[in-house]
C-alpha cells in the first residue's frame, strides 16, 4: 500500500524534527539556567566600597523637572545637588546615570548605582524591593487638562476617561485604579504632556511640582484645583545596606534643618529661574 | 519665508541655545563606539561560528564538530529568535546586573547579537562557492586549509560583503535602542533635548538626518568596495 508507506515516512519525518526541536529547547533551557546562576551575583555598594572606588552612581530619570532634567548638556536638578552633597560628604565624586524612571529600583536593588534618586515616592510596592532614606519632600499628585476642557473639572470626573501617565510612577498606580479609565503610559512625564497638548489624552496625572514645570512651557494647559493624594519622596537603597542607608539620612537630615532643600526647590523652579535671570 | 524663519528659529531655540547640539555629538559618539566595537566582536563570533557550522557539513562524523556545531545552532537559534530589546535588557539587568557600565554591556550586547546574524551571512557565502573549486584545489595537493583560504574565502568575500554591509547598517540604527539600559547614544540624546525643550520635531527629525547620513555614507563606501571587487569579473 503505497500510501501507507508514504505516511509512515512522513511520521519518522516528523518525529525526527521533533526530536531535533526538543534538543535545542533543552540546551536554550541549560543556557537560560547558566544566565540564572550568574544572576545571583548582584553587589552591595556600601560606604567602605564606594569609598575604594572614589564614586557613588546615583540613578535618575532625568526627565523630572524640578528634581532631575537636562539643562544644556548636562543633568541637573533638586535631586542631583542633594545628591551631590551625599558625595561631597562621603569624600567621592558623583556619577549620574540617566535611565528609564521603571528601571531604577531594579537597578538599586541588584547593585547597579548606590542610590536611586528620582523623586520617587515611598509606596508599598517598592518597600518590598528596596529600603527608603528619610523622606526630603512632601508633594501631591495634581491632574492637568486642557484649558478648553469644561468636563473634567473634578478629579472624580476622570472615571471613563483617557489618561496619560509615567510609565511605573505613583500616578500609574494611581491612574490604575480609576474605573473605566484608558492609561497611557509613556516613557516621561513630559511626554505623557505633549499627548495632552495635541488631543491625544483627556488628563495627566503627575505630581505638582513638575506640573508646575509644565504648565509654565504649555499655555494651553491648566491644573484641577483638587490635589489627588500626598507624595513622600525619599532615597533608594539597597535593601540592607544599613551604612549607606545612615550615611545618606546624615546628610539628607543636614540639608532639611539648613533649609537647602527649599532653596533647591526654588533655585530649580520657574521662579527660581527667572529671578536669576 | 515665515515657515522657514520659523523652523530656523526653532532650530536655533532648541540645538544652539545652552549648547544642546553637544548633547547630540556626545550622544553620536557613543553610537558609533557602540557600533564599532560591536561589529568587530560580532564579525569574529561570527566567523568562529560559520567556521565550525562549515566545518561540520564537511565531516559529519567528527564527535567534537559535532558538539561544536550543537552550541553554534543553539546560539544562533536563541540570538535571531528573540528581540534585540530584550536580549539587551536580559544581559544588563540579569547576567551582568553588577556591572553600572552600560557602554561595556551595549557593546558586548549588539556584538554577540550581531555575531549570530554575521555567522549565517558567512556560512551562505562560503556555501556559495561551487564545491568544484574545492575539489580542484584539493586534487591540485593544497591543503584543506589551503583551499579554504587561498581558493574558497576570496570568492567568499564578494558574496559576503553586501550582506555584512547591510548587517552593520541594521547594526547602527539597532543601537537606538540602548537608552533602555542608561546609555546616552543619540537616540537618547535627542529625547533629553526633547524633555528639555518640549520640542518634538527638531530633536527628532535631526536625529534621523544624523543616522541616515550616516547610513548612506556606509552604503558608499560599500559601493566602491563592490565595483573594486566586481573588476576580476569582467573577463
Amino acid at each position: 500500500m503505497p500510501y501507507g508507506i508514504k505516511t509512515a515516512d512522513f511520521n519518522t519525518e516528523e518525529h525526527n524534527i521533533m526530536k531535533k526541536f526538543i534538543r535545542i529547547l533543552t540546551l536554550a533551557l541549560i543556557a537560560t539556567l547558566c544566565i540564572g546562576a550568574f544572576a545571583g551575583c548582584g553587589k552591595t555598594p556600601t560606604v567602605d566600597t564606594i569609598r575604594k572606588e572614589g564614586k557613588i552612581v546615583m540613578l535618575t530619570n532625568a526627565a523630572f523637572p524640578p528634581f532631575e532634567y537636562v539643562d544644556g548638556s548636562d543633568i541637573v536638578g533638586v535631586d542631583v545637588d542633594i545628591a551631590r552633597e551625599i558625595a561631597a560628604d562621603l569624600g567621592v565624586e558623583l556619577e549620574i546615570q540617566n535611565m528609564e524612571f521603571d528601571g531604577i529600583v531594579g537597578a538599586v536593588q541588584s547593585g547597579k548605582g548606590a542610590i536611586g534618586v528620582a523623586g520617587m515616592s515611598i509606596n508599598e510596592e517598592r518597600l518590598q524591593s528596596v529600603d527608603f532614606s528619610v523622606e526630603y519632600v512632601k508633594s501631591k499628585l495634581v491632574v492637568l487638562v486642557s484649558s478648553d476642557n469644561t468636563e473634567i473639572t473634578t478629579p472624580d470626573a476622570l472615571t471613563g476617561k483617557s489618561i496619560a501617565v509615567q510609565t511605573g510612577t505613583t500616578s500609574d498606580v494611581f491612574a490604575s485604579d480609576i474605573k473605566d479609565a484608558t492609561i497611557s503610559r509613556y516613557k516621561s512625564f513630559l511626554d505623557a504632556a505633549s499627548a495632552l497638548n495635541s488631543g491625544k489624552v483627556d488628563a495627566v496625572i503627575v505630581d505638582e511640582m513638575t506640573a508646575a514645570e509644565i504648565l509654565s512651557a504649555n499655555a494651553i494647559l491648566v491644573q484641577l484645583a483638587d490635589p489627588l493624594t500626598e507624595e513622600r519622596y525619599a532615597i533608594a537603597i539597597q535593601k540592607g545596606n544599613k551604612t549607606l542607608l545612615d550615611a545618606v539620612n546624615t546628610t539628607l537630615n543636614r540639608l532639611i534643618s539648613e533649609g537647602k532643600i527649599d532653596e533647591y526647590i526654588y533655585n530649580h523652579t520657574a521662579a527660581g529661574t527667572e529671578a536669576e535671570g | 519665508m515665515t515657515f522657514f524663519s520659523d523652523i530656523l528659529a526653532r532650530f536655533y531655540r532648541t540645538l544652539i541655545v545652552k549648547d544642546r547640539w553637544l548633547l547630540l555629538l556626545r550622544g553620536l559618539r557613543v553610537t558609533l563606539i557602540i557600533a564599532a566595537v560591536s561589529l568587530v566582536i560580532g564579525v569574529a563570533l561570527g566567523v568562529i561560528v560559520a567556521v565550525v557550522k562549515v566545518a561540520h557539513s564537511q565531516k559529519p562524523k567528527s564527535a567534537a564538530l559535532k558538539i561544536l556545531n550543537a552550541v553554534c545552532s543553539v546560539y544562533i537559534n536563541v540570538i535571531r529568535g528573540t528581540p534585540m530589546v530584550v536580549q539587551l535588557m536580559i544581559m544588563y539587568f540579569v547576567v551582568f546586573a553588577s556591572s553600572s557600565n552600560g557602554v561595556a554591556v551595549a557593546i558586548l550586547a549588539f556584538g554577540i547579537n550581531s555575531g549570530a546574524y554575521v555567522a549565517e551571512i558567512m556560512r551562505a557565502g562560503i556555501l556559495a562557492v561551487d564545491r568544484g573549486q574545492t575539489e580542484a584545489g584539493r586534487s591540485l595537493g593544497l591543503s584543506s586549509f589551503q583551499t579554504m583560504k587561498e581558493i574558497v574565502l576570496p570568492q567568499a568575500i564578494k558574496n559576503i560583503l553586501p550582506a555584512l554591509c547591510n548587517e552593520f547598517i541594521t547594526l547602527l540604527k539597532e543601537t537606538s535602542v540602548a537608552g533602555y539600559i542608561a546609555v546616552e547614544d543619540l537616540t537618547k540624546a535627542g529625547d533629553m533635548i526633547r524633555y528639555s525643550t518640549y520640542d518634538a520635531f527638531v530633536p527628532l527629525v535631526v536625529v534621523a538626518l544624523i543616522y541616515l547620513v550616516m547610513v548612506l555614507g556606509l552604503t558608499k563606501i560599500v559601493g566602491i568596495f563592490e565595483r573594486r571587487l566586481a573588476r576580476s569579473d569582467n573577463r
